[in-house]
């Protein structure tokens, strides 16, 4: 009875957990102001026409939309990116799927071998990408040398505009591909061996077991390594501009994606606007697949 | 004993109160350049050397990575920062000067006539609504880069001065089998010059001019125009001199010449440089061949200059003023020649008959007279066009003529949304 006339009694959880939220105010203050403000502003700028010196943003309604739905080079950035996810994702799994299975089985080298995949993850894309040139190179690349060798013709890979998207996706796979081993390695590892057994003793077989144990049982990695691997490709940038840096994105463009179109019209062609513009588009891309994936992908989990 | 004392005190107040206009008279200027070693020395000597010769201005010296130039500038504006002088390449000043980013040459300090009398002619490429915006110390050019070995050996006793010449020496000196190339006769780089060396060299050596008198109109795709466009993608397809992305990477086709594995190259005298410090072949220059049906010479130009921003007021447009002055005069041009390798702007200079007969630096300077510095307004984009070009003949096959006409109705769209916004 008046022992506190001020303030308001809290009982110790309250005041522990308000001290908790006063913590991590400060986190969210800079997450609000340096991740979350520049992403409404950028919807903001995406109405404006701005050249990025001049000081004026001039409002313009939907202008930049409307220029970007007749621009035919930002149609074929996302026919590409749609390509590059569409072949990229899928490899990378089944390829991935394949090697952790096959690491599970073997029982000497396991670490070593492991740490093989894993170190394309590892290396600095541009390095990587800058090796992969060479590697490809018409006139002086191994890859030609081997087709030269067995007599078959040399292929331009990355300077033909037929062959530029899957020489770039190959090497993404490449890159990928041991983060993807290691996460169905874990998922792998937490299936119980007991489910093995007790499906053995009933008589399945290797392909039933696979089939009904090991992939129901691994699906939430799947569903991780699909909405990871989608989001990587969808944002796909660095082994574009580097396995072209002459002219990105080519030849003819057939190897731009979004993110490379959005670097190009903002920082070569200072057309902020349109840029802005292009970004809200895969950023509503990015959401809306990510959340399809995660409601459709992640329905079979629950046994 | 006391007046003793203070006397010294007011001496030295006397002093003080001498020295008080003088100080309060002292300016400080910002230059801003991107970061290139010789060049940064270079400014920082010529500062050095403007502030003995104007003791109350001083001239802070910054510098930005090359990529990140514009971007460094845009973020500058917002926060009233910013340098008073700048060096922009020349592609960019329509994007500057609409931004209101720059203001013009004061015409009594700097007389467009003057600069037009003094000044290589591509410097108009820097005239915009009939007044200069900025103006530069050092140009370039483009020139042939030859390997004398390889030409020896072909049976030449010196550099091509015709296209056929050109044509006939590099069909001896390339070395192919099958589709793959050994030796490049020709070191062919669309996305390096040649797409310069197709729009103002072979576009004009064809009787063709580029762009309307005032930069608003593409005037190239004529039938004179498709063979200019279609001489050049022949070196690929028909004669196969070359290939793009011989060596992959940045600048393949100068380290592929650097080699000895291109037996010729057309590059900037800013790559002089490299070619001198990484060249393991025994090299030259020589002005780029003539050819075409007008048989004249042609050659394309480009600039760093500097200009004057809207941060300059008062006082430091003053110093900014004379600073300009300073650093686009003939001695500091003689000094930048010397010590970054670039040739001067002022055409007295490229007269001077010491710098005519330099071989290295000779042919890049008597080009100056003929050469055209393209107006770009979104250099970028202008070039991805040109570029797609000469990808559309020599990759997919498709006619020059309809390569060249595709290539005019983007440029024109490129050209019509700069000027519909002005």
């Amino acid at each position: 009875m008046g022992r506190r006339r001020f303030g308001i009694r809290l009982s110790l959880n309250a005041r522990q957990a308000l001290w908790a939220y006063v913590f991590l105010l400060v986190p969210m203050a800079f997450f609000l102001y340096i991740r979350i403000w520049p992403a409404f502003q950028a919807f903001d700028l995406s109405l404006r026409e701005w050249n990025i010196v001049g000081e004026v943003r001039t409002y313009v309604g939907g202008a930049n939309y409307e220029r970007l739905a007749g621009d035919p080079r930002f149609a074929r950035a996302l026919l590409n990116t749609l390509r590059y996810t569409v072949v990229g994702v899928p490899a990378q799994i089944v390829l991935g799927l394949a090697i952790a299975l096959l690491l599970e089985r073997v029982t000497r080298y396991r670490g070593l071998l492991r740490a093989v995949y894993f170190l394309p993850y590892m290396t600095p894309i541009v390095a990587a990408a800058w090796v992969w040139q060479w590697l490809y190179s018409p006139n002086f690349g191994p890859l030609n040398g081997f087709l030269d060798a067995i007599g078959m013709p040399a292929q331009p890979f990355l300077d033909s505009p037929a062959q530029a998207l899957y020489a770039v996706t190959a090497v993404v796979v490449w890159q990928n591909l041991g983060f993807v081993v290691v996460i169905f390695l874990a998922g792998l590892q937490s299936i119980s061996r007991t489910y093995y057994e007790a499906a053995r003793i009933d008589g399945a077989g290797a392909r039933a077991l696979f089939l009904h144990i090991t992939l129901p049982l691994l699906n939430p990695s799947i569903v991780f390594a699909v909405v990871i691997g989608t989001i990587q490709y969808l944002q796909l940038f660095t082994q574009v501009v580097n396995l072209n840096f002459t002219d990105q994105g080519g030849p003819l463009d057939s190897t731009l994606t979004i993110v490379l179109y959005i670097y190009k019209v903002a920082f070569q062609r200072f057309q902020m606007g349109q840029a802005a513009a292009a970004t809200v588009v895969l950023f509503a891309i990015i959401l809306s697949v990510t959340l399809f994936q995660l409601k459709v992908l992640s329905r079979r989990i629950e046994y | 004993m006391l007046r003793i004392t203070r006397l010294p005190g007011l001496a030295l107040m006397l002093v003080a109160l001498a020295l008080l206009p003088a100080a309060a008279q002292q300016v400080t200027i910002t230059y801003w350049q991107y970061e290139y070693a010789t060049k940064v020395e270079a400014i920082n000597t010529l500062i050095d050397q403007f502030e003995a010769e104007n003791p109350n201005i001083r001239v802070v010296h910054e510098t930005f990575p090359y990529d990140a130039y514009n971007q460094r500038v845009a973020a500058s504006v917002p926060a009233g920062r910013g340098p008073d002088v700048i060096n922009l390449f020349y592609g960019w000043l329509p994007l500057y000067i609409d931004s209101g980013y720059l203001q013009p040459l004061p015409e009594d300090t700097f007389p467009p006539e003057e600069i037009e009398r003094d000044f290589a002619p591509m410097v108009r490429a820097a005239k915009m609504d009939g007044r200069y915006w900025a103006l530069p110390t050092a140009v370039r050019t483009l020139a042939l880069f030859y390997n004398k070995d390889l030409l020896a050996e072909a049976g030449l006793d010196g550099p091509p001065k015709t296209w056929d010449a050109f044509l006939q020496a590099a069909e001896s000196l390339t070395r192919r089998s099958g589709n793959r190339f050994q030796r490049l006769g020709f070191g062919v780089a669309p996305t390096g010059q040649d797409h310069h060396l197709i729009r103002e060299v072979l576009f004009r050596q064809w009787g063709v001019t580029p762009y309307s008198e005032d930069g608003r109109r593409v005037t190239y795709d004529t039938p004179a125009g498709t063979e200019a466009l279609e001489f050049y993608t022949d070196w690929i397809t028909k004669q196969k001199i070359g290939v793009a992305n011989f060596f992959p990477g940045d600048s393949g086709y100068r380290e592929a010449f650097m080699q000895g594995l291109a037996a010729m190259i057309i590059d900037g005298s800013f790559a002089v440089g490299s070619i001198r410090n990484g060249a393991r072949v025994n090299w030259g220059v020589a002005e780029l061949p003539v050819g075409g049906p007008t048989n004249e010479r042609s050659n394309f130009g480009s600039f760093w200059a500097h200009g004057i921003t809207r941060n300059a007021r008062g006082a430091k447009l003053d110093a900014s003023i004379k600073f300009l002055k300073f650093i686009t005069s003939e001695s500091a041009m003689r000094y930048w020649l010397d010590t970054v390798g670039e040739i001067p702007a002022r055409a007295a200079l490229a007269q001077d008959p010491a710098l005519a007969s330099d071989p290295v630096f000779g042919p890049f300077v008597a080009s100056l007279p003929y050469a055209h510095a393209t107006f770009f307004v979104d250099e970028a984009g202008q070039r991805q066009v040109l570029v797609d070009a000469v990808n559309e003949v020599t990759l997919q096959g498709v006619a020059p003529e309809t390569a060249l006409e595709r290539a005019a109705q983007r440029e024109q769209q490129i050209l019509d949304d700069f000027w519909s916004k002005r």
